[in-house]
């Protein structure tokens, strides 16, 4: 059993790089998902991560299958939908979600066109549902630098971060925070969703930043005991994806996201803080 | 309150949305330290002007003169709240946020804050509930927190937009008593009001408005039943097919659409 276990990844270089390339995604990545949650913004982080195709595409036109160049092709790529969004519902009738929508399907389309053009349906599987298990140095450094960083400037942005989902209005007339923390979470998440996709691939990437977190809705009360929840889930999802691939074939970044999925069911039926079965069972309400 | 500098002056004044008018022309000083009602009926851009005041509207016209106070010193509770209620934050976190000018977005609460947080609460008579999720306060206790983190603020100037809406008279009475205490340190407070009988009691001076401003001055004076019914005959007149307003004084020019 034990060896089960541990015996692949003392065994296989590939193995234990999956494993630190999927820990450092699992430790930069749920934190974002806890505010994507909190912020009602979960299907903007499924959005962004389509919208960063076209400049990964654009990278790869350039370049070929560089980490360097589809990685910064996706970061551009991301960063102007959510900026264009942005700016459109700030000055037009639309508000942010159609604007993104608008956005992130024409970048969509955009990406699956350059990469059917010039390169073959292997390739798109690859930007699709990336390649954990074939990660080489410079992509395990990428994922480990996307994650310290993220995780330092959340430290930094936490309080103005916070009190912009919960009562944006107030820190608009206490301070000018409001708009550059908006701004750096939106770099935040597209940070995080390039780590993903060279691990993950762009379709899965947004799964290990959004199941874990809101999977760790339902086990703490509050922000920081919901990112440290979050982190643990994507963690144990993680090894269990990696070994679950391993031992059965199955590829590796759907085991990975399947495996959230599974923590999230649990967490909905079991959590203490609203789980379905805990509001079936007839409990004393307190004095007060 | 003679010789006071004023805390606000509006120099011919406009707020409005889309080019219309929500209030228009106000002319006038608030004192340093009144504490000044604001009354019209619905429509008569009361929360309009409060939203000006605080930097979320510019004006259509005219200009305003905050005395050199800047956005840290006035502390704002708007009607409409964009409050996430579900979030999971305590009481006593959600009341610190009113530290902000002191603390920032990254100095800690120390001893002395946490002390000045617990008293806060206190004076708002939910000491008790420090500990518990905003989402599990009742709409009368959640306006308690607000008061307590307007407290915190430490504000030089208030602005109150309908802060008794939708909560009981205890309620109101002991919010009320809040006020009372601001005004008597010193303190710039403007109320957003519909309750004439709580006006009366309770604040010294008004401006009753009606898209224009009807009356400014002593309570008394200014609602008399004279003002109150020509108020409501004003604010019905609002027109989305409205010429251009020609009382302007040539500062700037506008063309009709």
């Amino acid at each position: 059993m034990i060896d089960a276990i541990i015996g692949p990844f003392i065994e296989f270089s590939f193995m234990r790089r999956a494993l630190v390339g999927c820990l450092a995604l699992s430790l930069g990545a749920p934190p974002i998902g806890v505010f994507l949650m909190l912020r009602r913004m979960s299907l903007m982080g499924d959005a962004m991560s389509h919208a960063i195709l076209p400049g990964a595409a654009i990278g790869y036109l350039l370049a070929g299958l560089s980490l360097f160049a589809m990685s910064l092709g996706g970061f551009a790529a991301g960063l102007a939908v959510a900026i264009a969004a942005g700016l459109v519902a700030r000055s037009t009738v639309l508000r942010e979600d159609a604007s993104l929508a608008a956005f992130y399907l024409v970048s969509l389309a955009l990406g699956v066109l350059i990469v059917s053009v010039r390169g073959s349906n292997i390739d798109l599987l690859h930007v699709l549902f990336g390649t954990v298990l074939a990660l080489d140095d410079a992509a395990i450094l990428l994922l480990a630098g996307i994650s310290t960083v993220s995780l330092v400037v959340l430290a930094v942005i936490y309080r103005p971060l916070v009190l912009e989902c919960f009562d944006p209005q107030f820190l608009r007339s206490a301070s000018a925070l409001s708009s550059p923390t908006h701004l750096i979470f939106l770099v935040l998440v597209v940070l995080n969703l390039v780590a993903g996709f060279q691990a993950l691939g762009t379709l899965m990437a947004v799964g290990i930043m959004l199941l874990p977190a809101i999977a760790a809705r339902f086990w703490a009360e509050d922000v920081s005991g919901m990112i440290l929840v979050a982190v643990g889930i994507a963690f144990i999802a993680s090894v269990s994806g990696l070994l679950l691939s391993y031992h059965t074939g199955a590829p590796t970044g759907p085991a990975i996201i399947l495996l959230c999925g599974i923590f999230y069911l649990l967490s909905m039926m079991f959590g203490p803080r609203g789980g379905l079965l805990w509001n079936l069972v007839p409990r004393k309400h307190l004095e007060a | 309150m003679p010789n006071r500098e004023p805390a606000i002056a509006f120099h011919d004044l406009t707020f409005g949305y889309d080019r219309h008018p929500a209030v228009h022309h106000i002319t006038g000083e608030v004192p340093r330290g009144a504490l000044l009602a604001v009354v019209g009926p619905n429509g008569a851009g009361k929360s309009t002007l409060l939203k000006g005041i605080v930097g979320e509207l510019s004006p259509l016209g005219g200009s305003l003169d905050l005395d050199g106070m800047k956005k840290s010193d006035i502390a704002y509770l708007p009607q409409q709240i964009e409050i996430d209620r579900s979030f999971p934050i305590s009481v006593f976190d959600c009341v610190a946020m009113g530290l902000w000018r002191e603390i920032g977005a990254w100095r800690g609460v120390d001893a002395k804050r946490d002390h000045e947080v617990a008293e806060a609460l206190a004076r708002v008579g939910l000491q008790d509930l420090g500990d518990r999720a905003v989402g599990a306060l009742s709409g009368g206790q959640f306006q308690r927190v607000l008061f307590a983190r307007l407290l915190l603020q430490d504000a030089a100037l208030i602005l109150l937009d309908e802060p008794f809406r939708a909560v009981d008279s205890k309620t109101i009475d002991d919010l009320i008593q809040l006020i009372l205490s601001w005004h008597a340190e010193g303190r710039t407070v403007l109320a957003a009001l519909h309750e004439i009988d709580q006006v009366r009691a309770h604040f010294p001076s008004t401006l009753l408005l009606a898209r224009e401003v009807v009356a400014w001055g002593e309570t008394r004076k200014v609602l008399t039943p004279a003002n109150l019914a020509k108020s409501r005959q004003l604010v019905e007149a609002f027109d989305a097919h409205a010429e251009v307003c020609e009382r302007e004084q040539g500062e700037r020019e506008r063309r009709p659409a």
